[in-house]
């Protein structure tokens, strides 16, 4: 009997060959490497040798909640995750309506591929690209009026920059949404006599929620989590992730750093539960 | 609804907004890598293809190129391989834990990425490093790997979904073995999930810096990362922005062949 009619055969085997190497990686790799981080986040390092504690202690999360700084720069990432995530609504439910609802389906083809194909650029060559853009004397500057006209490195920058990087993320969501709701019911509305922005509001608007929740995981995960663009285009600026790096880095204390980090997981755990309830997380 | 000629104008003038919001900084790399101003003074002066054959020849940003396409390689064949199969476990069985597998898998892409770094690089350094395996490309790769999986399993798994089993049955019923049904049907079905799934990968590889920079061993340096440590140096900019022009002329490739793949939905889910 060959090995494949016995695989054949015996399904729990089969099933148990297919996800042994997968579950070995996922399970017990990565989640054993997530639990140590959250394990570490309760130690300390000894201020002389550098060397790791491992006795279990609050130390970490109490600094986390009593220093100002912390409690700044978290509210700063939360802002700003938020602002870029009203930015990035803001500008994808018009254009993800007319590309699906007004444009001709001609038109519509490649208006998803114009969306889609920056998707493929690299995240930091869109950074770099604004990096240019904002520069001292760069053709934002130029364009109002001479150097330091224009807003320059900074938390402006920041959202902008983050906003940008991430509404594709937004935009195909909500046209995917969209493209879902038949034409008829927008028609029935405008028969019984809803005029153009009420049937938006009344129709559109409610359907949409779960895809625009479902972008909004991204926009502000992502702009949460970034620290590449905070240090590209942000000037001073600091947000969780650049505090959680400099405590890796220069200030080399992995627990504190550990303890810094479970704070945008927590506000992500959250974020999802509190959206999960709209069936955002079907529509991913 | 029925919107006025002056909706649908409105409309048409904000999506050609949008798209110029989208489009104009990648334009703006593109005319730069031939300003003659090594600073990039606005507007440009005059026009040189210098910088490009300076690129050409910067021995840094080609062997960092290099490693990024074996890192992405090899990230992409291991997130072939297992999420292949836990798409197949997932789509063809029942067991323990299902639900709490797919949302796993979702993980390393969900949490932030210096999370996942931090976690990869410290258990790293305290399990794998004393057994004599240091970290090099091999951690880059397992790093990308892990958050890789997530892209071929959606694509396989949805494939499996809307295929069925019926095909596969048929074709034992005519007494095909095992090995015969997957490499004459079941592959042929799933081929260009694969393709579709892989390509994700190996892009999401290929652009990662945050995982990499925590797992990439000594003298590793991938292309994202040259380019981030070449962008802060202002007598490397020319040089940074001609190879920031080359990727964005490369994008345009996986989008392309992705619609002859199967239509404009296999890019969709970038993630």
């Amino acid at each position: 009997m060959s090995l494949g009619s016995f695989l054949h055969r015996h399904p729990r085997v089969r099933l148990t060959a297919l996800l042994s190497a997968p579950v070995l990686w996922l399970v017990v790799a990565y989640l054993g490497a997530l639990a140590v981080l959250l394990v570490s986040a309760f130690w300390s390092v000894n201020g002389f040798t550098g060397d790791l504690v491992k006795v279990v202690s609050l130390d970490n999360f109490r600094t986390l909640f009593a220093e100002a700084v912390y409690r700044n720069v978290t509210l700063r990432s939360v802002g700003v995750a938020a602002a870029v995530t009203a930015i990035c609504v803001v500008l994808a439910v018009p254009m993800a309506f007319f590309m699906a609802k007004v444009a001709s389906p001609r038109s519509r083809h490649w208006l998803v591929i114009a969306i889609l194909t920056p998707l493929w650029a690299s995240y930091l060559v869109k950074a770099y690209a604004w990096r240019v853009l904002l520069a001292n004397g760069g053709p934002i500057d130029w364009v109002l009026g001479g150097p330091g006209h224009g807003p320059g490195y900074g938390l402006f920058a920041v959202i902008l920059v983050l906003s940008y990087l991430w509404l594709p993320y937004m935009i195909l969501p909500i046209y995917a949404g969209l493209e879902r709701l038949p034409d008829s019911m927008l028609e029935a509305s405008a028969d019984l006599g809803a005029r153009a922005w009420r049937t938006f509001r009344a129709i559109v608007l409610p359907i949409l929620i779960p895809s625009i929740f479902a972008g909004s995981i991204f926009t502000f995960s992502l702009s949460l989590g970034d620290y590449i663009t905070v240090q590209i285009v942000g000037g001073k600026t600091q947000m969780i992730g650049n505090v959680v790096y400099a405590n890796i880095g220069a200030a080399n204390n992995l627990p504190f750093a550990a303890a810094l980090a479970t704070v945008p997981v927590v506000i992500m755990v959250i974020y999802l539960i509190a959206v999960r309830r709209s069936g955002a997380l079907e529509e991913l | 609804m029925t919107l006025s000629p002056w909706a649908r104008w409105a409309m048409r003038v904000f999506m050609g907004a949008g798209l110029g919001f989208i489009y104009a900084p990648l334009m703006l790399v593109l005319i730069n890598s031939f300003n003659g101003d090594r600073t990039f003074g606005w507007p440009p002066h005059d026009f040189t293809l210098r910088w490009w054959s300076s690129a050409w020849d910067n021995s840094g940003a080609r062997d960092a190129l290099w490693t990024s396409v074996e890192a992405g390689l090899g990230a992409t064949a291991i997130a072939l391989v297992l999420g292949t199969m836990v798409a197949f476990a997932v789509q063809r069985f029942k067991f323990f834990g299902r639900d709490t597998l797919s949302l796993l898998i979702v993980l390393p892409i969900a949490l932030p990425g210096i999370v996942t770094g931090i976690a990869l690089d410290s258990a790293w350094r305290s399990v794998v490093e004393p057994l004599g395996v240091g970290k090099g490309l091999f951690s880059v790769i397992v790093g990308h790997a892990t958050f890789c999986v997530v892209t071929v399993y959606n694509n396989v798994l949805a494939r499996l979904r809307r295929t069925g089993t019926n095909l596969e049955e048929a074709s034992a019923d005519l007494g095909a073995v095992p090995g015969q049904t997957f490499r004459y049907v079941t592959f042929p079905l799933i081929r260009s999930a694969l393709l579709a799934g892989g390509l994700l990968a190996f892009a999401l590889s290929f652009d990662e810096i945050i995982v990499t920079t925590f797992t990439a061993g000594p003298g590793i340096t991938t292309l994202p990362i040259w380019i981030f440590n070449n962008l802060f140096r202002p007598n490397q900019a020319p040089v940074v922005n001609v190879v920031a022009a080359i990727l964005i002329v490369l994008s345009v490739l996986p989008v392309w062949f992705a619609q002859r793949l199967a239509g404009p939905e296999a890019g969709a889910s970038r993630t």
